[in-house]
């Protein structure tokens, strides 16, 4: 029989650490459903994704009672919708009118895809989406869109980050009655992968297959407890400890993605190994830092532990997993973390320290509330600013800001649930207009000669 | 398949009971029995065969849920592959 502690760390892990399965992610390419009129193009998006998403909610129900895992969300990932505007014209918001229904439907909690890739430049379609992102994510409540507007191989789309921040200002102000929820459903990127099954930026990469399941594992709790009971350890012995916490979570991200992909008859993509917050007591990434021996996360020594924690979960997971994708890492969305919400409320935490943890761990710029006054060349720089990090140290990093229209410094947002809340955070708005307003195109960066 | 149900609660008369009970009324066979006493809590671990089983995975796992929130116990069931996959190598 199995070892009695294994079986009781394992309820504890789930009871009281928070451990859960933090999304299945059905990605479905919609490239067959592309025609010349959108009408009979929505159409078939519709009938498309109702037929293969149809079982998505109740099989992965099943899996959840069997297992005795909690597996938070049930999400939808398609090809940017640029893609299919390209063929059909027409106005996008139609697509993500359908793509709304769709989700109220097969019952999922968020579908992704209303995305344009534009990290060279704009194509048939990219800027009629990029243009109607505002629209169609105020007349939405489950669609999220992102936009990549840079990559290593690339360089960076300096037209497309200029619009970028006009659009994410836009997304706000639409929105701005209901907590300007808007901006919170629109990532910008830079090196964005295909295959995240984490919103808001999760889309169906045209180098997917037809369908695919990936899985996104959490655990921030399991791991901070894991730490707690070994106070005066070294970092040698964290390290250790974080990676073996990482593979156990991981196994399970693992079990659930293959249960899931044979019990719906699609292949298994991906698990991506990441330690996603919940603004749950206890579901915190900064509180594992904290527990690493900082007095408060953003305080130095916070990038340090970061790239450690980071780096551990990784290794851990890797070994867990047959396929690791997506973002894997650790996520610093400072709304839906507990410890972020109060290090940036109390000061410790500024957007400038939480740059620096960008280029060491997953995802970027995520969930910061500012200023709603902040003028869009400011935020178009702090794209520029983030992508440059992904483009410079070949990973990932996103911007997802939230401008709160009305409210100053001090003032607070509260999305509720996953989203979480959190305090506008100063801004430096010494001015980079002209910059900004050149346009043109960052090269792409030189591989060699490392320093 | 095989399940493991946790129990862990106060001590009381009747737990082992309890649970066998549910099994027995459903043609779930109990393979192995474990139990202690950690910090004053009772604590088993069942492993049982769900194989013959006569109702779904999930109304078994419910009815035991709910038979442990009367007697204000902790009843989970789990497939056995949760723990070979996290504990094993």
């Amino acid at each position: 029989m199995i070892n009695t502690r294994d079986i009781l760390e394992t309820i504890q892990m789930i009871e009281n650490e928070n451990l859960d399965i933090r999304t299945v992610t059905m990605g479905i390419s919609l490239l067959d459903c592309c025609c010349d009129d959108i009408d009979r193009s929505c159409r078939k998006v519709y009938d498309k994704i109702t037929r293969l998403a149809q079982r998505l909610v109740p099989e992965v129900d099943t899996i959840e009672k069997e297992y005795g895992i909690p597996i938070i969300n049930k999400r939808i990932a398609v090809t940017p919708v640029a893609m299919l505007t390209a063929a059909s014209g027409g106005d996008p918001v139609k697509y993500a009118k359908t793509l709304q229904k769709v989700a109220d439907t097969v019952g999922v909690n968020f579908i992704g895809g209303y995305s344009a890739l534009v990290q060279k430049g704009f194509s048939a379609g990219d800027e009629a989406l990029i243009n109607s992102i505002p629209e169609a994510l105020a007349c939405t409540s489950n669609l999220c869109s992102s936009v990549n507007i840079g990559s290593t191989k690339t360089g960076i789309n300096m037209d497309a980050v200029a619009e970028m921040g006009r659009v994410i200002l836009k997304c706000a102000e639409l929105t701005k009655d209901n907590n300007c929820i808007g901006a919170a459903k629109l990532v910008v990127f830079c090196n964005a992968p295909e295959d995240n099954p984490f919103m808001a930026g999760a889309f169906h990469g045209p180098g997917e297959p037809e369908c695919v399941i990936n899985v996104g594992v959490s655990g921030p709790g399991v791991v901070r407890a894991a730490l707690a009971k070994i106070p005066g350890a070294n970092i040698t012995e964290v390290a250790d400890t974080v990676k073996k916490t990482a593979f156990k979570i991981t196994r399970m991200g693992q079990l659930v993605a293959s249960q899931a992909a044979e019990r719906l008859g699609v292949p298994f993509g991906i698990v991506d190994l990441s330690l996603a917050p919940t603004p749950a007591v206890g579901d915190s990434v900064a509180h594992i830092l904290e527990e690493m021996g900082l007095e408060s996360c953003g305080a130095h020594g916070t990038t340090a532990c970061l790239a450690l924690l980071n780096d551990a979960v990784k290794k851990g997971g890797t070994m867990a997993s047959s396929h690791v994708g997506g973002l894997s890492g650790a996520f610093i969305p400072v709304s839906e973390d507990a410890g972020m919400i109060d290090a940036a409320r109390s000061g410790c935490l500024t957007i400038e320290k939480l740059e620096a943890m960008t280029s060491v761990c997953s995802v970027g710029l995520d969930m910061i509330v500012i200023p709603g006054d902040t003028p869009a060349d400011v935020i178009s720089a702090i794209i520029a600013d983030e992508a440059a990090i992904g483009m410079i140290n070949s990973k990932t990093t996103a911007v997802r800001l939230i401008p709160a229209i009305g409210l100053k410094e001090g003032g607070e947002l509260n999305f509720g649930g996953l989203l979480g809340s959190g305090p506008v955070m100063k801004v430096n708005t010494a001015s980079p207009a002209k910059f900004i307003s050149r346009g043109g195109r960052i090269p792409a960066p030189l591989q060699s000669l490392k320093n | 398949m095989r399940a493991v149900i946790t129990v862990v609660g106060k001590d009381t008369v009747g737990i082992l009971s309890g649970v066998s009970d549910i099994c027995a009324e459903n043609n779930i066979n109990i393979i192995e029995v474990s139990q202690s006493i950690l910090q004053e809590l009772f604590c088993m671990i069942m492993l049982v065969d769900m194989e013959k089983s006569s109702v779904p995975f999930a109304v078994f796992s419910d009815s035991l849920k709910a038979m442990g929130k009367q007697k204000n116990l902790q009843i989970h069931t789990m497939q056995e592959d949760v723990f070979n996959a996290m504990h094993h190598v």
